[in-house]
């Protein structure tokens, strides 16, 4: 399985995403410089965590209208199953591929510890590994996680199986809990929390392994 | 020519940054105030002297970049 991590100045997890996809899968990813036009084919998109352009303006607005964004979108919205954690989340809602916006957490402070999750749906090819309603624990790390989008649109989600994981409490004051979110096709999906943070137990839970080991046994 | 552009929360969304000051201001004995919102303020040079082709301009940079119409909307002051 062939991966890129696209790397934006700034961002701080484009390490840590490429060690566990290297991890999980036994292959080094690509890593794609913002200012690229074109990469290899791959069969795995990632967009990492971590304040790309120092949050300006909005967080991932800058990062969303850079030169590669347009074709990981065109890829994307082809079907190259595509994740954005973090930051990489904030990017995939400013470039419009995600529905919804990230705002500034309702309680003001940054969070930055474990969470418990609920996998809401195991119908994609990033939660198919995990149990609906098993509880998993995977760590924040945000400023602006408070997922907002109107209550049509949440309605809309939920009710097409497009809510991947919800926090088990509330962290950051996000719409009906949500924590992660699937485009219709479900071959994108977007997260706050940070499982490339939980792929072994050296790094306190391997929950977060299920995720990529769902993607590569989809792709094989 | 300069565009003076506010951006600010639509109305409904809950803007954490507006209540903290709100608060603050109530704690320093400031009263009468019922509520704050927190918006972004951006000023553009702009070379273009014709004010209807540089406020579409400034519109599409709003749509585009500057605002996220999601949560958020604008205002567009010419000068």
């Amino acid at each position: 399985m062939k991966s890129a991590v696209i790397v934006f100045p700034g961002s701080n997890c484009d390490r840590d995403m490429a060690v566990a996809i290297e991890k999980v899968t036994g292959a080094k990813p690509l890593m794609v410089w913002h200012q690229e036009t074109d990469f290899d084919k791959v069969d795995f998109i990632a967009l990492p965590g971590g304040f790309s352009y120092g949050d300006y303006l909005r967080c991932g607005a800058m990062s969303a209208r850079s030169t590669i964004m347009k074709e990981v979108v065109k890829r994307a919205e082809a079907g190259t199953p595509t994740l954005g954690v973090c930051n990489g989340f904030q990017v995939l809602t400013e470039a419009g591929v995600l529905p919804g916006a990230l705002m500034r957490n309702a309680n003001l402070h940054f969070v930055c510890r474990d969470v418990e999750l609920s996998v809401e749906t195991t119908d994609s090819i990033f939660t198919k590994s995990y149990t609906v309603g098993s509880p998993i624990t995977v760590p924040v790390a945000h400023h602006d996680g408070n997922y907002f989008a109107d209550s049509d649109t949440l309605d809309r989600l939920e009710g097409e199986g497009q809510v991947a994981f919800k926090y088990a409490a509330d962290v950051n004051g996000a719409q009906r809990r949500i924590a992660g979110v699937l485009n219709k096709k479900k071959n994108i999906l977007g997260m706050m929390p940070h499982p490339e943070r939980m792929i072994e137990p050296a790094l306190g839970g391997s929950d977060g392994r299920l995720l990529f080991q769902s993607v590569l046994e989809s792709i094989g | 020519m300069k565009a003076r552009i506010h951006v600010t929360l639509k109305n409904g969304v809950l803007d954490p940054q507006g209540k903290a000051i709100e608060h603050a201001l109530s704690n320093m004995g400031f009263g009468g105030v019922d509520g704050a919102r927190q918006g972004k303020y951006i000023e553009l040079d702009l070379n273009e002297t014709d004010k209807t082709k540089a406020e579409a301009a400034v519109d599409e940079m709003c749509r585009k970049l500057i605002a996220n119409t999601v949560i958020e909307n604008y205002s567009i002051e010419l000068e």
